[in-house]
């Protein structure tokens, strides 16, 4: 089920983007701002960092639109991707300088520690953006159990349907979520973002 | 799993929006589906939850196979309960992700694409509008796959069901007992169980952040510092632009009942306070009805429709909110927000060669200039008022754009205090001047961010300001002078400092407050 065409929005974003329209970089920050600023802070856990990846990313979308492939999925999973890459890169500085500042100026981090750091920094932003992108009726059922501590009796008449249906959904979504904790195959886009092919 | 207490005890109509996982809100079709398995398909049936109104769902056209929008799932067993129905294959369970081949099964082994539900069988996948329904004979018999738990009488299918829940803690002392019993001697299960408690600790509640409000004009100043626009927003439109992105993005951040939190509109009218009552998603379309002046102005769909429509700001309103049939729902945002993105990037094509074009709203006319400065104005008020109603904070605009929307007032006050003159309603005119020569004029000394000096000249709308004929001075706050200009504060009891001419000063506020309209 590849897609074969990008949605209409994404193509004319490009196309606008490309014109050096500055009317349609404030409509893609309109649109993505918050997907890239979260997905950036849930991996770096830095409000500042946050920010500076955010505007890393949509200076690179805004200086090269070209970049995208709509062969390759939408615009949103691309901007997801440059999020994630810019974000694994400064963790990767931020661990890295502050293992030397605390064993000196040569140290470096254990190469498999920091592997580690990265990868779960990057099952939480995964999962995030699927939590965010999955169909609603599942995302409303997990909000129900998880953050409101409903069980799933409860939370089957918080949503009208049936017991069975509220069991199903929240195994569905759990199902999905744990997607996020896949690792990658080396040299490929995680999961959760499209892949190139 | 912090400070979640607060909405928990709230109504079921609480629950949707007022807390919720934080993460952006996207749009299903975001998804990449090849490298994402798809669940199986909650059944769209009639007491599906509101889907009607998926947060921007209606800018995204539908992606392919957008798993919520298939068609009515194929009755699997997970559908049925464990006396009326089996699966139509005798085999192994087949809907879940134990299917996965025992090789692949374990979740670090598991690529994405094996993982989870995916490994359903294509009849599962695909929508099944015509799949035959449970009670089919050959279904008629409960088939279960692995021992019951000793005990508890619950079969294989019943606890596999569970597990979502299980993970969550979500079910009763006893099913807990029950799974975890079953874990213990069904290893596809016990798989399944650890990953999807492992997922749960993906789930989080820590707020969903807000956004700073600075960092868009950051984020596009760093853009536009490495890459010039070739079209550029042009200043006129920039406050306008920014108001927008400001309301929008409280917009997206509230509930849907809040949608529906009742606002009052205030403004001065009359020598008096008047307000209106109406709702969030009311502001929303009383923003987007008067700004279609600008839109039929630069040539764009009027939101009230073709053919003849009023002028008059309130009666634009109340067209618009009598035409919808039903309360206004969030469904308004996404029109009010197409419809100012559409003007922005109209008003950029459009660049200076429009920027004198009159805005006619019935009884006065602005430049579309000054409209637009106008609407922002509009856009931070009512943001202001839909913030208080949802009881969120909402910041004054830039430094910057807060003096434009101050001078548009103070320009325009000469001529207000002249209206108010004809009506008897201001001290008569005591020194007419020659056009253009310095007259009898009230200094306006604003504060704050965006602050500055301005002279009104009093007597004359052609006569010009001047600090040497200044007859009276008086002391704001900007964000308060804005207040007053939008009839959130009663002109007695505006001003900080005065001196001078006490009849030059109130007739002055007077006016500034005059300005305000619905």
């Amino acid at each position: 089920m590849a897609k074969e065409t990008a949605p209409r929005w994404d193509r004319r974003m490009q196309q606008r983007l490309a014109c050096g329209e500055a009317a349609a970089l404030g409509e893609l920050y309109d649109r993505f701002a918050a997907l890239v600023h979260s997905q950036a802070h849930r991996m770096l856990d830095d409000e500042d960092a946050a920010d500076l990846v955010t505007r890393e990313v949509f200076a690179q979308v805004w200086e090269n639109p070209e970049a995208y492939d709509p062969k390759q999925g939408s615009m949103r999973s691309w901007v997801a991707r440059l999020t994630h890459r810019q974000s694994v890169q400064r963790l990767r500085r931020a661990v890295a300088s502050s293992y030397a500042a605390e064993h000196g100026e040569d140290a470096a981090p254990d190469p498999e520690e920091l592997e580690r750091r990265v990868r779960s920094a990057t099952a939480a932003a995964r999962a995030d953006y699927i939590v965010s992108s999955m169909p609603a009726p599942l995302r409303q059922a997990l909000e129900l159990a998880y953050v409101h501590r409903r069980d799933y009796r409860q939370t089957a008449a918080d949503l009208g349907v049936t017991e069975d249906e509220a069991r199903r959904r929240l195994r569905l979504g759990l199902q999905l979520l744990s997607t996020a904790n896949a690792r990658p195959l080396e040299g490929a886009s995680p999961p959760g973002y499209g892949r190139a092919r | 799993m912090s400070g979640d207490g607060r909405a928990s005890e709230g109504g079921e109509e609480e629950v949707r929006g007022a807390r919720r996982i934080p993460g952006p809100r996207g749009a299903v079709d975001d998804l990449d589906l090849e490298s994402v398995p798809r669940p199986l398909l909650p059944p769209p049936g009639p007491a599906a939850p509101d889907e009607a109104v998926p947060e921007q769902s209606a800018a995204e056209p539908p992606g392919p196979a957008a798993p919520e929008r298939a068609g009515p799932e194929p009755s699997g067993p997970e559908d049925s309960g464990p006396e009326d129905a089996g699966p139509r294959d005798p085999g192994p369970e087949d809907a879940g992700p134990e299917q996965a081949d025992p090789e692949d099964a374990g979740p670090a082994q598991a690529g994405p694409a094996q993982a989870g539900p995916a490994q359903a069988g294509p009849e599962q996948l695909a929508p099944h509008p015509f799949a035959p329904h449970p009670a089919t004979p050959d279904q008629a018999t409960p088939e279960p796959l692995m021992t019951s738990a000793p005990g508890t009488g619950l079969s294989h299918r019943v606890l596999q069901a569970l597990l979502g829940a299980w993970a969550l803690s979500a079910c009763s002392a006893e099913e807990t007992a029950a799974v975890e019993d079953h874990l213990t001697e069904c290893a596809p299960c016990a798989d399944e169980a650890l990953r999807l408690r492992d997922a749960v600790g993906l789930l989080h509640t820590d707020g969903s952040l807000d956004l700073d409000p600075t960092l868009r004009s950051r984020v596009m100043d760093g853009c536009l510092g490495r890459r010039p626009a070739r079209i550029p927003v042009p200043e006129h439109a920039a406050p306008y632009d920014a108001e927008t992105a400001r309301l929008d993005a409280l917009l997206r951040d509230i509930g849907d009942s809040e949608w529906h939190a009742p606002v009052r509109l205030r403004w001065f009218e009359e020598e008096r306070e008047v307000s209106r009552r109406t709702t969030v998603a009311g502001v929303i379309g009383h923003l987007t009805a008067v700004d279609g002046l600008l839109s039929a102005a630069l040539g764009l769909d009027d939101p009230l429709g073709r053919g003849e429509t009023p002028q008059d700001p309130i009666e634009r309103t109340e067209r618009y909110w009598s035409a919808a049939q039903r309360p206004p729902t969030r469904t308004v945002r996404e029109p009010w927000r197409a419809q100012s993105h559409e003007l922005i990037r109209t008003a950029s094509f459009a660049g200076r060669n429009v920027a004198e074009a009159s805005v006619s709203y019935g009884a006065f006319a602005l430049p579309l200039q000054d409209a637009l400065l106008d609407r922002a104005f509009e856009c931070w008020v009512h943001g202001g008022d839909i913030a208080d109603a949802v009881d969120y904070p909402y910041q004054a605009p830039a430094a910057a754009h807060l003096h434009r929307m101050i001078d548009l007032a103070a320009r325009l006050l000469p001529a207000a205090v002249a209206g108010r003159r004809r009506a008897g309603l201001a001290g008569p005119a005591k020194e007419l001047v020659t056009a253009g020569a310095p007259g009898r004029s009230v200094h306006l000394e604003i504060e704050g961010h965006g602050g500055g000096d301005w002279f009104i000249a009093l007597d004359s709308p052609a006569a010009l300001g001047s600090p040497e004929r200044a007859v009276a001075q008086v002391a704001l706050d900007g964000v308060e002078f804005c207040r007053l200009a939008a009839g959130h504060i009663s002109p007695v009891e505006a001003a900080a400092g005065q001196e001078g001419d006490r009849e030059a000063i109130r007739d002055v506020l007077f006016a500034t407050a005059s300005l305000s309209r619905l």
